[in-house]
């Protein structure tokens, strides 16, 4: 493990809200784990889990109530110069859900993108800046016609491949793609999601996938972590998680996506999640196989140990 | 199995457009369907398919400001429903015809409690009295799997989660045993687990009411669950119609091959997701020939001149796409929907076309 | 539900037709800004669109009006006081008010411009001080708008500057803003307005110091809302990300966006002002002789009101008539500019 470069780390984190007062809600509560260089990372949950909540406070949108998150080897969340959170801001950047929200509905299309490019004054001249956009059009796909339109003449797809573009404005290493295709139609997503992956290896990019849908996120992350009530219950390589799920709460999400499959879906026996079935003390993060952890107790760890031999 | 069953519901030849400031928006072009009593069937398509403005249609709850039914009859009980009065089609919504919407946090009134909620379309449809409603209403709380009913009966809707919350919608749509329920993307702004349990709590009530229920959704895995018969519409027109193992496991369409090859598979490693490039039509200015013709690898010349009729496949099934028309080239559908059409071999053994 | 046509069609057609992807993703439609849509949606709102006529025609006649009478609103001619209104052309028209004549109390008709031998024509009438109502009416005019206006760009300045401050920035620093607007609006309007103009004198300057004293309040608080709405869109989020500060993401991504509410606003604001200035004139603490308001005309012509009516009604209608036209201009934009409302 030591081979592979780590460049983020997340460790303890703890997103609390309203702190002391009766509404307090810990929307992320003791998350840990690590992202190597290149790989996409899928985060995965239900409404209220606290997938986004980790998101948003590794890009520090909100200030981390405890636990550290490192990003190349610095602390994200310590006191920064001005220069050096421009530097945070380039290298990591973030897709978000709403294709309908998350462009500036009175900005033309060249000025959104071009919005990382004048903050970081990465262009020298007007054309130069206008040739970029232009570049990062055709990267996603759009013509350069696009670049004078205003983002309510766009479908949801479209838009959502602006905010990619967007994002690949500044050359980011990593990139935390918010629940990118929840709002799209099927057939979009399958267009968002290869280009993702297009763009993963044309420019190295690192990904951390968040989102509920887990087909789709099997397919594009190489491992995927499960989260329940703000707590990681489950952290494995794509395919192991959907072969050998460990942890009760995943069994019960995958054996409850419906797939396109008459068959599959008549034979398909739903195994719903009880909290109180875990016995014993003491719940920690183990890993029960290689490179494969489970949020489970001391007892629980030795029978998982134990079927896996 | 089909044929034997009663006809509840016939669309004709459907044609509604929408009068907007840049023009005629021709949302619905020629759509024809039958819904049987006891069936379950499953209008997909994406956004602008025109599947949301079929629905509406049928419930007369389109905009009369600015939509026109400009050709064609939707039949239910013998009557025709694009003509009846705003007044004639109060009778029948609710009691006849139910609609179970999308977004639970909006489908429930949040200043009335469940119980006047649920009251409310008996009290109206059924004569019944106070009484009588209040415990009719109690019934259908358990049906739908709320626990404590009487408690939850004085209740505002923020003391329900999303799940529970659209359980009583369902309770609500349900009340006066309704002979069609449309349910427009139920279960999309739920999670995993809650739509699993909706979806069974449907197909649960269908099987005791025995309610027709047309289950309108983008989403392919909810349909393989819930379907018995599916209509895939795209551009404002049904592309292709069948039972489901038919259009899951022997789709003709082009489009239907996309949307299947779209989505990406449990088990299968594959290395890359086939999209549908492109977006769909813009209807201010439809396309003359086939609708789907642009985002169309295998479209031939013809696909941009006339639209395809609809070519029967089998009893139940038919495509409208000129790759069935006896002097189109045969084309290599894409390995998965070619995996789908062995499968669909083995099972039926030849009653296909190749 | 069958249809096999076995018509004759050229086998040619069904060769492929090479797909350009890149073509899909055309858009058809001309690009429409945020104020072009506006409009086409004002356009349909009839009552808007004839009020903003009216209020086009009010404006250019207080502009153009004081100039085409060719008299001067201040110049008094004593000898020619209390003339009822004549119009050259429409003096024989008995039905409008423009004869030039006056119905005495007894109920006998009197020609006064003949009973005087004055040949020229007070369009409407003059005042007890022989002054030309015409164009002291639309002077009067000139300046109610001039003061509404001027007020309500400072409300909107201070307004918004306060609003999106206190909401963008959330927690302790919109707690104290907004607990010194709660100490301000609680303090009555009218005893701050009093107390300015009795510091300041009457005036034009300080009548429109004493409006925008607290006539932001309103304009800070519906900012402050939207603010807070707009500081969650996702949008702002992706700027914060970017790296933009904090000052510069109010700039570009709120206030652009604001613009509807700030509009709106103003638009209802302007009526208050000219209203509020009409009724400090009317208590007498508005501007004085010979500075002619909409206010002060009416308040000299309610000295005169039951003799010589004219001299109060066509200030009143006037005023009148800015009111509605405003406020049904407002309500036809701020529909125009709600986005719920798109079809």
């Amino acid at each position: 493990m030591s081979e592979k470069d780590v460049i983020l780390q997340v460790n303890n984190l703890k997103q609390y809200f309203n702190v002391g007062k009766p509404n307090e809600v810990k929307a992320v509560d003791d998350v840990s784990f690590d992202i190597y260089r290149g790989e996409t990372l899928g985060l995965v949950g239900e409404s209220g889990c606290g997938k986004s909540t980790t998101g948003r406070s590794i890009i520090r949108l909100y200030n981390a109530t405890d636990g550290e998150v490192i990003f190349n080897g610095q602390n994200v969340h310590d006191k920064k110069s001005t220069a050096d959170l421009k530097q945070f801001n380039r290298k990591m950047q973030m897709i978000f859900q709403d294709p309908y929200a998350s462009l500036n509905p009175r900005m033309k299309v060249e000025d959104i993108i071009a919005e990382g490019i004048d903050i970081h004054d990465l262009a020298k001249t007007k054309q130069a800046r206008k040739e970029r956009v232009y570049q990062l059009l055709e990267t996603v796909g759009l013509n350069k016609e696009h670049a004078n339109r205003y983002p309510h003449e766009f479908s949801g797809g479209q838009r959502q491949r602006i905010g990619i573009a967007r994002a690949l404005a500044v050359e980011p290493d990593f990139i935390i793609a918010d629940e990118p295709i929840s709002a799209l139609d099927v057939s979009i997503q399958a267009q968002v999601v290869n280009l993702m992956k297009e763009l993963q290896e044309e420019k190295g990019l690192t990904y951390l996938f968040i989102a509920h849908d887990l087909s789709m996120v099997k397919y594009i992350s190489d491992r995927i972590g499960v989260m329940y009530f703000g707590k990681l219950v489950e952290l494995a390589p794509a395919n192991e998680l959907y072969e050998n799920p460990l942890h009760p709460y995943t069994k019960s999400l995958l054996s409850a996506i419906p797939l396109p499959d008459p068959d599959y879906e008549r034979n398909r026996k739903r195994i719903k999640y009880d909290p109180s079935v875990h016995k014993g003390t003491n719940t920690e993060f183990r890993e029960v196989k290689p490179g494969h952890f489970v949020s489970c107790t001391e007892e629980e760890f030795k029978e998982l140990q134990a079927k896996q031999s | 199995m089909m044929n034997k069953q009663e006809t509840i519901l016939k669309v004709n030849d459907l044609n509604i457009s929408f009068h907007t400031f840049a023009g005629e928006v021709k949302a619905i072009r020629g759509v024809n369907f039958e819904l049987k009593k006891g069936e379950t069937l499953a209008i997909v398509g994406e956004s602008g398919s025109g599947k949301s403005v079929t629905s509406k249609s049928i419930m007369g709850l389109l905009p009369k400001s600015n939509s026109e039914v400009k050709k064609g009859e939707i039949l239910f009980q013998d009557k025709n429903l694009t003509k009846l009065s705003d007044k004639q089609m109060q009778k029948i919504r609710g009691k006849d015809i139910a609609m179970v919407f999308q977004d639970p946090m909006t489908s429930l009134n949040p200043t009335m409690t469940i119980g006047k909620q649920i009251i409310e379309p008996i009290l109206k449809h059924q004569n019944a009295s106070k009484e009588e409603a209040r415990k009719r209403a109690l019934e259908l709380l358990s049906l739908v799997g709320i626990p404590k009913p009487e408690q939850r009966f004085k209740q505002y809707p923020h003391q329900f989660s999303g799940g529970m919350r659209q359980r009583v919608v369902v309770a609500i749509a349900l009340a006066c045993n309704p002979k069609i329920l449309i349910a427009d993307e139920p279960t999309t702004a739920l999670d995993v687990t809650i739509q699993a349990q909706i979806l069974e709590l449907m197909k649960d009530l269908q099987k005791k009411i025995e309610t027709s229920i047309i289950f309108i959704t983008h989403d392919l895995g909810v349909v393989a669950n819930v379907a018995d018969r599916v209509a895939v519409m795209y551009g404002g027109q049904i592309v292709e119609i069948g039972t489901v193992d038919e259009i899951f496991y022997n789709p003709q369409h082009p489009y239907t091959w996309g949307l299947l090859s779209s989505m990406p598979s449990l088990d299968a490693k594959e290395e890359k997701l086939f999209a549908i490039p492109g977006t769909p039509p813009d209807l201010l200015n439809p396309p003359k020939g086939d609708p789907f013709a642009a985002r169309n690898q295998y479209a031939m010349k013809i696909d941009f001149e006339q639209q395809p009729p609809l070519y029967q496949v089998s009893e139940t099934h038919y495509a409208a796409t000129w790759l069935l028309h006896p002097n189109a080239p045969k084309v290599e559908p894409p390995e998965s929907i070619k995996q789908r059409m062995r499968q669909f071999k083995a099972q039926k053994g030849g009653d296909h076309i190749e | 539900m069958m249809k096999q046509q076995e018509e004759n069609i050229d086998k040619s057609l069904f060769e492929p037709a090479g797909v350009d992807t890149f073509s899909a993703e055309k858009i058809e439609k001309p690009s429409l800004n945020y104020w072009q849509d506006a409009w086409l949606r004002i356009k349909k709102n009839k009552a808007a669109v004839v009020s903003l006529v009216i209020l086009f025609l009010i404006v250019f006649m207080a502009i153009v009006g004081p100039l085409i009478s060719g008299k001067d609103f201040s110049t008094q001619t004593t000898s020619e006081a209390n003339l009822p209104p004549r119009i050259q052309g429409l003096e024989h028209v008995s039905f409008l008010p423009f004869t030039g004549e006056r119905t005495l109390k007894s109920g006998d008709v009197v020609n006064p411009y003949e009973q005087k031998g004055i040949d020229h024509y007070y369009w409407f009438g003059t005042d007890n001080l022989g002054r030309d109502l015409f164009t002291r009416v639309w002077k009067g005019t000139q300046i109610s708008l001039l003061i509404a206006v001027v007020a309500a760009v400072i409300d909107l300045i201070i307004g918004v500057a306060y609003g999106a401050i206190s909401g963008y920035f959330g927690g302790k620093i919109d707690n104290a803003m907004q607990r010194v607007l709660e100490v301000l609006m609680g303090i009555p309007n009218l005893i701050v307005v009093i107390l300015m103009i009795l510091v300041l004198k009457p005036g034009i300057i300080p009548i429109i110091i004493a409006l925008s004293i607290t006539g932001w309040i309103s304009m800070a608080r519906v900012v402050r809302a939207q603010v807070m709405k707009l500081k969650e869109q996702e949008y702002v989020l992706a700027a914060r990300t970017l790296g933009l500060s904090n000052f510069k993401i109010i700039f570009k991504h709120m206030l652009p966006n604001l613009t509807g509410v700030m509009i709106i606003n103003t638009m209802f604001t302007i009526p208050s002002a000219i209203f509020f200035e009409a009724f400090l004139s009317f208590i007498g603490l508005g501007l004085q002789e010979p500075q002619a308001s909409l206010g002060t005309l009416i308040e000299d012509g309610f000295k005169s009101m039951i003799a010589f009516p004219y001299q109060m009604v066509y200030p009143a209608i006037i005023i009148s008539v800015i009111m509605i036209v405003f406020n049904l201009v407002a309500d036809g934009v701020r529909d125009a500019l709600d986005p719920k409302m798109k079809d």
